[in-house]
């Protein structure tokens, strides 16, 4: 009998949470799936600033939860139905591999707002939101060709998914424009965050002769491990890493994700949320571009905020034709600009690129 | 393709990278040893390595970080300590928790120390040894911590092997119903492994946010003491295969990210894996020579004792 009481109970709270919704009077309840840290200083530190804005911005009308470290794969389904369950109105699952399962439990809890980042899988009640990083790679890849002198640029990868290939095509197209000699090697960490084997992959690239190196992971460990080494160029990645300014850090990518939050959150409150697909640059501010350091020569310094400026304009794609895939095949004509659902998909290197994508 | 790892740098990373599981593997043997299991390694790492951070930074002195280090892993661990051996709770259950708590307070303790650059630790240059061709930069020229933790390992090995207080520990372990009745103090033995496991995971996580990353980022273990985990149980509870599992591990992981630099042309899936391939495969091999590897087990491992009279 206690059992039952207890399932009872829970139906009843279950039930109180959606009319007390209904009502309108109780707060939106906003939940958010890290796959870091929150103080990674990188990727889930942003995401974090940005679910504090949500918070300061709407005050007590809304209520966030946030659960940390939650590993991608079939432990984020736990987490995120557990979060649906304690009542959350909207869920932000915040990493590429929680893909999969935010569609599985969107489809069970089809009245749960879902917001996945950096997918490319919707539904009705899921959309999805991502940033055009590859144009701060451009800014990146810009400044890393013309600052190498070993003409070796060190590449600390994740995973192979199209948005880190894309980054690493857009940063190298940038660098071997400035820089013909250039080559790129690339590390495949196989994770988001370990700083340990961030800096050790980091130590392996320095060793081998990169005095530049460029990150795709979430902490600041290549940083350090940059400093250490004392030569080599660095760019914060997702938030500015400025403790590691002026050098090694010259410059950084920062995500900006509380404009996007706020909206959203703006939208299910009104009653207008539907499911969207988001891709903003530096244009609309979802991407910045943190200041590029004195460390860097006066005249790159211009180039790079020309170009950071030209694209924010909209007068520059940083992929124009012409581009040859790595197997010399065209992409794309001189003058043609990818469409985004190429670059969404991004699955091959561009021509000059050394090395296999892994599977 | 050009082969340009150089072999010496190589060597020298590699006992830089496997330094601080070697010494979380290496204490949870000791606990293991004396019947205990202690699924909190990682918590421990991670306090330690706040605490070794925190205190280096305050003090300037890496060396007394490394002492707070092991001082706060052991203060940790006498939490385990307590909850498993005087209120009898479940050990696996207890040391999960301890991880998680572990993780949450270190976090906390570490809210301002998020970019801070630690002091760096001296490379020890030892006269003579330092200076040899090849093998001075290769194995002479670390910090003290790198031969500490050989050192640390050889004590292990020797005191289980050798002493009359190695027999009482391993006699707590196998049967601590006999040991008990010997008039052996099981509870206060088993304490003792239990704070000598905590002071190696806090030197271990020290390590991490001293010497090899060096920085504190919150979450920073990202694992490792689960890895020292599994090596204790690989190398059948034996120190010297402690030794070798953790240069294995961490010797494959630095060589497949050099090779990866390098650009040899080996499929990437296949390199990251190969640190837990080579590992459990090595151990494996070597502990199925003979059928003893399951005995190798302490018999009492994970039970808890009380004592009724």
């Amino acid at each position: 009998m206690k059992k039952r009481t207890f399932l009872l109970a829970g139906a009843a709270v279950a039930a109180l949470a959606t009319s007390a919704f209904a009502d309108g009077h109780a707060p939106l309840k906003v939940g958010f799936i890290y796959v870091g840290p929150v103080g990674d200083g990188g990727w889930t530190y942003e995401h974090n600033q940005g679910r504090l804005a949500v918070e300061e911005h709407f005050g007590d009308k809304v209520e966030t939860v946030f659960q940390e470290n939650v590993p991608e794969g079939a432990d984020a389904e736990r987490a995120m139905t557990q979060m649906a369950l304690q009542g959350a109105d909207l869920i932000f699952t915040t990493s590429f591999g929680y893909m999969d399962p935010t569609i599985a439990v969107a489809a069970k809890f089809p009245d749960v707002k879902f917001e996945h980042a950096t997918g490319y899988k919707r539904a009705d009640n899921v959309s999805t939101y991502s940033a055009r990083f590859y144009e701060g790679r451009a800014i990146q890849g810009h400044i890393a060709g013309s600052m190498t002198k070993t003409n070796k640029i060190g590449y600390i990868a994740s995973f192979p998914i199209p948005e880190v290939i894309r980054g690493i095509n857009s940063a190298y197209l940038h660098a071997s424009k400035v820089n013909p000699d250039v080559e790129f090697s690339v590390v495949w960490a196989y994770t988001w965050f370990d700083p340990a084997k961030e800096a050790d992959a980091a130590k392996a690239l320095i060793e081998n002769g990169a005095d530049v190196i460029l990150q795709h992971t979430d902490s600041t460990a290549p940083q350090a491990a940059a400093a250490d080494a004392g030569d080599v160029v660095t760019f914060g990645q997702a938030s500015d890493m400025g403790e590691y300014a002026p050098f090694p850090r010259v410059s950084s990518i920062i995500d900006d994700w509380a404009p996007y939050y706020i909206q959203r959150v703006q939208a299910v409150m009104d009653g207008s949320w539907a499911s969207v697909d988001t891709w903003d640059g530096i244009g609309p501010g979802m991407v910045g571009i943190g200041e590029i350091s004195d460390a860097v020569p006066a005249n790159v310094k211009v180039e790079a905020e020309a170009l950071r400026d030209a694209i924010a304009a909209g007068e520059y794609h940083p992929f124009t034709g012409p581009i040859n895939k790595q197997d010399g095949s065209v992409w794309l004509a001189d003058g043609e600009v990818a469409d985004d659902g190429t670059l969404a998909g991004m699955n091959f290197y561009v021509e000059g690129m050394a090395g296999e994508i892994p599977n | 393709m050009d082969l340009s790892i150089n072999p010496i740098l190589l060597v020298a990373s590699l006992m830089v990278a496997s330094t601080p599981i070697l010494l979380a593997a290496i204490g949870e043997l000791v606990v293991e040893k004396a019947g205990v299991l202690n699924l909190g390694v990682e918590g421990m790492m991670i306090v330690g390595a706040i605490c070794g951070f925190a205190i280096a930074v305050e003090t300037g002195s890496p060396a007394v970080g490394f002492v707070a280090a092991a001082l706060g892993g052991a203060v940790l661990s006498m939490l385990f300590g307590f909850l498993t051996q005087y209120l009898l709770s479940n050990q696996v259950a207890t040391g999960l928790a301890l991880t998680l708590f572990g993780l949450g307070l270190s976090s906390l303790m570490g809210q301002s120390y998020v970019g801070v650059k630690p002091p760096s630790t001296p490379k020890l240059d030892i006269p003579i040894l330092s200076d040899l061709p090849v093998v001075g930069p290769m194995i002479f020229s670390h910090d003290l911590m790198v031969y500490i933790s050989l050192a640390i390992i050889v004590a292990v090995w020797a005191f289980l092997k050798y002493t009359r207080g190695g027999l009482i520990l391993r006699a707590v372990g196998e049967s601590h119903d006999a040991a008990h009745a010997l008039g052996y103090n099981v509870i206060f033995v088993r304490l003792g492994a239990i704070a000598f496991g905590g002071a190696c995971a806090g030197l271990g996580g020290a390590y991490l946010s001293l010497v090899r990353v060096p920085q504190w980022t919150e979450g920073m273990t990202a694992g490792a003491g689960w890895i020292a985990l599994a090596i204790v149980v690989f190398a059948s509870w034996r120190a010297g295969r402690v030794l070798l599992g953790a240069y294995l591990f961490g010797g494959i992981t630095v060589l497949q990210l050099n090779l990866q630099a390098a650009g040899v042309a080996i499929p990437v899936e296949l390199l990251s894996m190969s640190p837990y391939l080579i590992t459990i495969l090595v151990l494996v091999i070597i502990s199925s020579d003979r059928n003893r590897a399951a005995l190798n087990a302490p018999a009492s491992l994970g039970r808890a004792f009380h004592a009724s009279h």
